[in-house]
């Protein structure tokens, strides 16, 4: 995705510390004009304090942050002016129509006269609320709050859109439409950083980078995380009583990992070929009636829980 | 829905509106020991005051709650014996440690010591948490302290477990250890009403309803609903990808696209239209990687009935 492309934002071996705690440990990355970079980590891996130090609240403790080529740490308030944040928590008054939000937004991004009543407009019919802009903000459904709240942060035209779990809460088909109005963005230049928990948010992102105890872990296509970060091949195991079988399958040969999944078992194996007619015969054996196995691709999740896991017990080794 | 007989949990018509608007319209399931049922729909669709109603702390406006054999409307405290609920926002004391807050629920319960104490510590080793029990509550991440939440429901053996979208917010890892202790409970029987608005973690529940404006649209086991798919799931990887969800609208058979990153997730009439989407892709010069029929999500099926217009209760 990045080709030739400008990079809009440039983080160039960034840390930032809390007395002796290091929050954002030597992190790099770029993100170019009109990509969609997904960041993903556990809760405390650094991404609200990367995420703080991107849109120039904090200042970094070392390293280099520049966004649409401005240095946050030199002038935190061009950095403002170019970046829209959205997060699904805390983004609207309530208690204001339509039109009041984005008109008080409007008057925070310092939005020039000139242009308002376009951008007004515009936001409104992004958020398919046109004929509605003077109905209370609370009384809205989930899908169109978040698409207003999309449309307050980008009235004025930022180049780079900070998403902060976007779609939490809301109903599939909105979600869906949230991300086609999001790739639209993209597709006019906007560079877009979403920060989520949340795997199937993940999915739509063209590249995502993965954060653990402050440092990058990963970076990759959503594709290339699945394809390439397991150490071996998924299996699915269904059958009466499966659970139990846990321990059977624990101490079989080429088993590197088993959990239950639903009403299945996942087993990570060194080869799926050579290991799924053997663990067949074994749990055959050892009584499991109308056992199934198939080979099943890695999610984002199981990948995000390996590789977690393993910088966890490299912690301490050098990096 | 289920033979009534060995039911833990029946719900039955049930009903509640506030004001104007209807949260609960007409529901009805069942819960086995041992099972893990998953209610599952976005917001305001009327999850979590199913759950206050079940854990009878908001009355219904009609309709019936059976748990463990006992009529949760006319006996209340009886019910509530046997129920653990897990709010939102569960009660912990953020200015005791993770030990004392265990401690703590499981004086509440009267539970021996020799009891609580080797299940406590069984799930603190589940949740990886061992390392923690010393530390204050309000110093915990937000995974932990959902984590915390369900142990200190679970130090007084109840035989229903309520848990309304105890996950949001929190990591992958530490969901993944949070569901490895909830299956680590149907051995013991008890039955698991879980709330969530992720159509992913629906996957992990034995059953669930398909929850829509307060009503189930369906109501299977995650392989039966994606049955009720109508249609087929196709999934084609191409470099220019927002070229082929262009193109496939136009085309016959297409119910819907969506696109996500380098893919397209088109959904057809049937899977034969395969052929058909390969030759249209070919005529207009676009290269693609690969075009597979694909397994349903749960969310492809909440959307595909969504847009149906189904609001079929399950019967």
């Amino acid at each position: 995705m990045v080709e030739e492309r400008q990079a809009q934002i440039v983080v160039d071996r960034l840390v930032k510390r809390f007395g002796s705690f290091v929050a954002v440990d030597g992190v790099s990355f770029e993100v170019a004009r009109g990509e969609i970079m997904g960041f993903i980590g556990p809760n405390g891996a650094g991404k609200s304090t990367l995420i703080r130090i991107l849109c120039g609240l904090l200042r970094p403790s070392q390293g280099r942050a520049l966004l649409a080529g401005i240095d946050v740490a030199l002038d935190p308030e061009a950095v403002r002016r170019c970046i829209g944040y959205m997060s699904q928590k805390f983004s609207l008054y309530n208690d204001m129509s339509v039109l009041e939000n984005l008109r008080f937004f409007g008057g925070i991004y310092g939005v020039p006269r000139s242009e308002i009543s376009g951008r007004l407009r515009f936001a409104v019919e992004m958020a398919g609320l046109l004929g509605r802009e003077n109905a209370l903000v609370a009384t809205l459904a989930g899908g169109w709050k978040q698409r207003l709240a999309l449309g307050a942060a980008i009235l004025h035209r930022p180049a780079i859109l900070f998403l902060d779990e976007p779609t939490s809460g809301v109903d599939p088909s909105s979600r869906r439409r949230f991300w086609e109005l999001i790739h639209t963005l993209a597709q006019d230049g906007v560079s877009v950083l979403v920060s989520t928990h949340y795997m199937d948010e993940a999915e739509y992102c063209h590249r995502i980078a993965l954060i653990n105890q402050g440092r990058l872990i990963a970076l990759g296509t959503p594709q290339e995380l699945k394809q390439h970060t397991l150490a071996g091949e998924l299996l699915a195991l269904e059958g009466d009583r499966i659970g139990d079988a846990i321990s059977q399958l624990q101490t079989a040969p080429g088993v590197l990992d088993v959990a239950m999944f639903g009403s299945a078992l996942h087993a990570l194996v060194d080869q799926a070929d050579v290991r799924s007619p053997e663990l067949q015969t074994r749990l055959n054996s050892a009584g499991f009636a109308n056992v199934r196995l198939r080979r099943i691709n890695p999610s984002l999740e199981d990948s995000f829980v390996h590789l977690v896991s393993a910088s966890r017990s490299n912690a301490g080794a050098p990096a | 829905m289920q033979a009534a007989s060995g039911a833990m949990i029946e719900v039955s018509g049930l009903q509640k509106s506030f004001a104007q608007v209807t949260a609960v319209a007409g529901l009805s399931f069942a819960v086995r020991p041992g099972e893990i049922f998953g209610l599952v729909g976005p917001d305001g669709a009327g999850k979590t005051t199913t759950l206050r109603m079940l854990a009878s702390v908001m009355r219904p406006d009609a309709g019936s709650i059976v748990i463990d054999g006992v009529d949760v409307l006319a006996s209340p405290e009886q019910a509530k014996r046997h129920v653990s609920y897990m709010p939102q926002r569960f009660g912990m004391y953020e200015d005791l440690t993770v030990e004392e807050n265990i401690r703590f629920y499981a004086d509440l319960f009267e539970m021996p010591y020799g009891i609580w104490r080797s299940r406590a510590d069984a799930m603190l080793v589940a949740a990886d948490m061992t390392p923690f029990r010393k530390r204050l509550a309000g110093l915990l991440s937000g995974g932990m302290k959902q984590k915390l939440g369900l142990i200190c429901s679970l130090v007084h053996t109840p035989r229903v477990l309520l848990l309304d979208e105890p996950t949001t917010g929190v990591d992958p890892l530490s969901r993944r250890e949070f569901w490895q202790i909830l299956y680590s409970l149907r051995g013991e029987g008890v039955a698991m009403l879980i709330s969530t608005a992720y159509l992913d973690e629906a996957e992990r529940c034995d059953r669930l309803a398909l929850l829509h404006a307060g009503a189930a649209m369906y109501c299977d086991t995650p392989a039966g609903l994606k049955a009720h798919m109508p249609g087929a799931m196709l999934e084609i990887v191409a470099t220019d990808a927002r070229r082929v969800g262009e193109l496939i609208r136009t085309l016959p058979g297409v119910l819907g696209s969506l696109l996500i990153g380098v893919c397209v997730h088109v959904h057809v009439d049937r899977a034969e239209r395969r052929s058909d989407i390969a030759a249209a892709l070919i005529a207009a010069n676009i290269v693609a990687t690969s075009i597979e029929e694909v397994t349903p999500t749960i969310e492809d099926l909440f959307v595909a009935l969504l847009e149906q217009g189904h609001s079929k209760e399950s019967a």
